[in-house]
């Protein structure tokens, strides 16, 4: 008699294995099924109200009426401020440490801070960017105190994911070009760089969608509770999306008539979020194109 | 006088020993195979002449390496100036992802040369010595990666050739290819060899004895034999180096 049999061994491999595609099917639409959700409820809730003149006009009657115009323009401000902030210099930053900073303990500290940094809650942010950007350095509540608040939130992200970035380009690339008598910096500006783009290009993608959705750092540095014309300059105040769904749910004039709006807010902003996050990726894929092809 | 000369070379990764005392003296024009079993120190031995080893931190080298009779790891030595002496060409094809015509100009372009006539006619000249040339004319504007695996590495070996070296170090560059893309490179490094020396590391014995003048065998940071390749494929005169070319171990 053999000592294993075959066909008992088989059944039972094969029901393990049904056992574990079901689970990890499930546990995957569960997933997907809740995002839908919420994104149907959102769309559900708020497309009533989304038309041409709540995107480009000014809240009515103590935010229960009319637009919001002067909020999305405010948080396209704070995403574009930002990243101007937080961009070059996350990614310069990231440079330095992959390919010049040599390893050892102050590299692990450096390291260790910029990684403790993206765990920092997001309101401390606030009330930092306030004390030093608002007081301080005298910016006040504006745009530009905002921006940089919300720069330096997200600079970790940038940093981490360009550092991610450079390390996949393979080292047998910077040897051949260290190989052919370039320098350092040639290898990293003209090899490096080019073929870590594209990937570069999804830290400032996951960036903007952080951006565009916090709202405790512009609480105390740039936001508005109601302001019923646009920013002039960078030292103004602005509204911005998730402070103005946070002010009409919470201390609205009159909370459940001004529901709607909320729902609409909401929806703008994924909206927003989304059409950022496709222009990132086509960007991406453009970059990723041409470097195959310079 | 020798091309390439290691002198009592001891090389250390942090306090691991890679290289003890290895001395090697390699004639110009000569094709000279560094085999051994992985983690022997071929590669290792391989990278100390145009100090690609320096890219990783914590090393620490003893003795002399020369290359045309100057220590190149003396004080004051210009890496950089110095690579250009040495081609090198990895195991994996590695074209830089730009055209054709821009991965040979490449090495012209960052040692500051800018004139276009000059560049076009090295492109030509390197592409033509690897014998890619009638292949890739009509497109150099395309990208390199539209290459098959044994084109691309003829081109990496266009590259290294384009900024005129004298020696070529080659990392096993074959062990990615087919058997007639290899066949090509081999052809290609005996034709090489009148006007470059030539050092490749290889995996494979045949290669190793089809191609090379010399052979050095590796063993645990070693040198244990090196002499005429025929010599040593046929004669070995220590006992590991029969038992490793027989593919007792291995």
């Amino acid at each position: 008699m053999p000592l294993i049999d075959e066909n008992k061994l088989t059944k039972s491999k094969n029901r393990n294995q049904k056992i574990a595609f079901f689970l990890f099917a499930s546990v995957g639409y569960f997933i997907v099924t809740i995002l839908v959700a919420i994104l149907s409820f959102i769309v559900y809730k708020g497309i009533g109200v989304i038309n041409w003149n709540f995107i480009s006009q000014m809240p009515e009657e103590g935010m229960t009426k009319g637009g919001i115009y002067p909020a999305i323009i405010g948080t396209l401000y704070l995403v574009s401020g930002s990243m101007l902030f937080a961009f070059p210099i996350g990614v310069l930053a990231a440079i330095y440490m992959n390919e010049y900073f040599k390893d050892g303990i102050i590299k692990r500290i450096v390291r260790m801070m910029t990684n403790n940094l993206a765990g920092v809650p997001s309101i401390v942010f606030g009330l930092f960017g306030m004390s030093l950007f608002v007081n301080k350095l005298g910016f006040g509540d504006s745009i530009l105190a905002g921006s940089l608040t919300l720069g330096l939130l997200v600079l970790p992200i940038v940093i981490r994911t360009t550092e991610e970035a450079l390390k996949a380009v393979d080292d047998t690339f910077r040897q051949a070009s260290l190989g052919l008598g370039a320098t350092k910096w040639q290898t990293t500006r003209r090899v490096v760089l080019p073929i870590a783009f594209p990937n570069i290009i999804t830290g400032l993608i996951l960036s903007i969608g952080r951006v565009s959705g916090e709202t405790a750092p512009i609480l105390f540095t740039v936001a508005a509770y109601f302001l019923p014309k646009l920013p002039s300059s960078i030292f103004d105040q602005a509204m911005a999306l998730p402070y103005h769904l946070y002010v009409i749910s919470t201390s609205g004039t009159n909370i459940e008539e001004s529901r709607p709006i909320a729902y609409g807010t909401a929806l703008v902003l994924i909206l927003i979020v989304l059409i950022c996050n496709l222009i990132a990726n086509g960007l991406r894929k453009y970059f990723s194109k041409k470097v195959k092809m310079n | 006088m020798y091309k390439l000369e290691s002198k009592n070379v001891d090389f250390f990764y942090g306090t691991s020993q890679a290289l003890k005392n290895i001395n090697i003296a390699i004639h110009p024009n000569t094709v000279t195979a560094l085999i051994g079993p992985s983690g022997c120190g071929k590669s290792t031995y391989l990278r100390l002449f145009n100090r690609m080893n320096d890219l990783i931190g914590n090393t620490k080298i003893n003795g002399q390496v020369l290359i045309d009779g100057d220590d190149i790891y003396a004080k004051g030595v210009n890496v950089d100036s110095l690579r250009k002496k040495t081609g090198m060409v990895f195991q994996k094809p590695n074209p830089f992802p730009k055209t054709i015509f821009e991965n040979v100009a490449y090495g012209l372009r960052v040692n500051g040369i800018t004139d276009k006539k000059f560049i076009e006619e090295r492109v030509e000249t390197s592409i033509k010595q690897v014998v890619l040339w009638d292949e890739v004319k009509d497109k150099l504007k395309k990208s390199a990666f539209e290459l098959s695996g044994g084109q691309q590495q003829r081109l990496c070996i266009a590259r290294a050739l384009a900024i005129q070296p004298s020696v070529i170090l080659m990392d096993e560059p074959t062990s990615a290819l087919d058997p007639i893309s290899t066949a090509k490179i081999e052809e290609l490094i005996y034709e090489l060899k009148s006007k470059y020396t030539i050092v490749i590391v290889t995996h494979n014995m045949q290669q190793a004895g089809r191609v090379s003048d010399s052979t050095a065998f590796f063993y645990l940071g070693e040198l244990i034999e090196y002499s005429a390749t025929k010599e040593l494929f046929t004669n070995p005169k220590i006992e590991r180096t029969q038992n490793y070319i027989t593919g007792r171990f291995g």
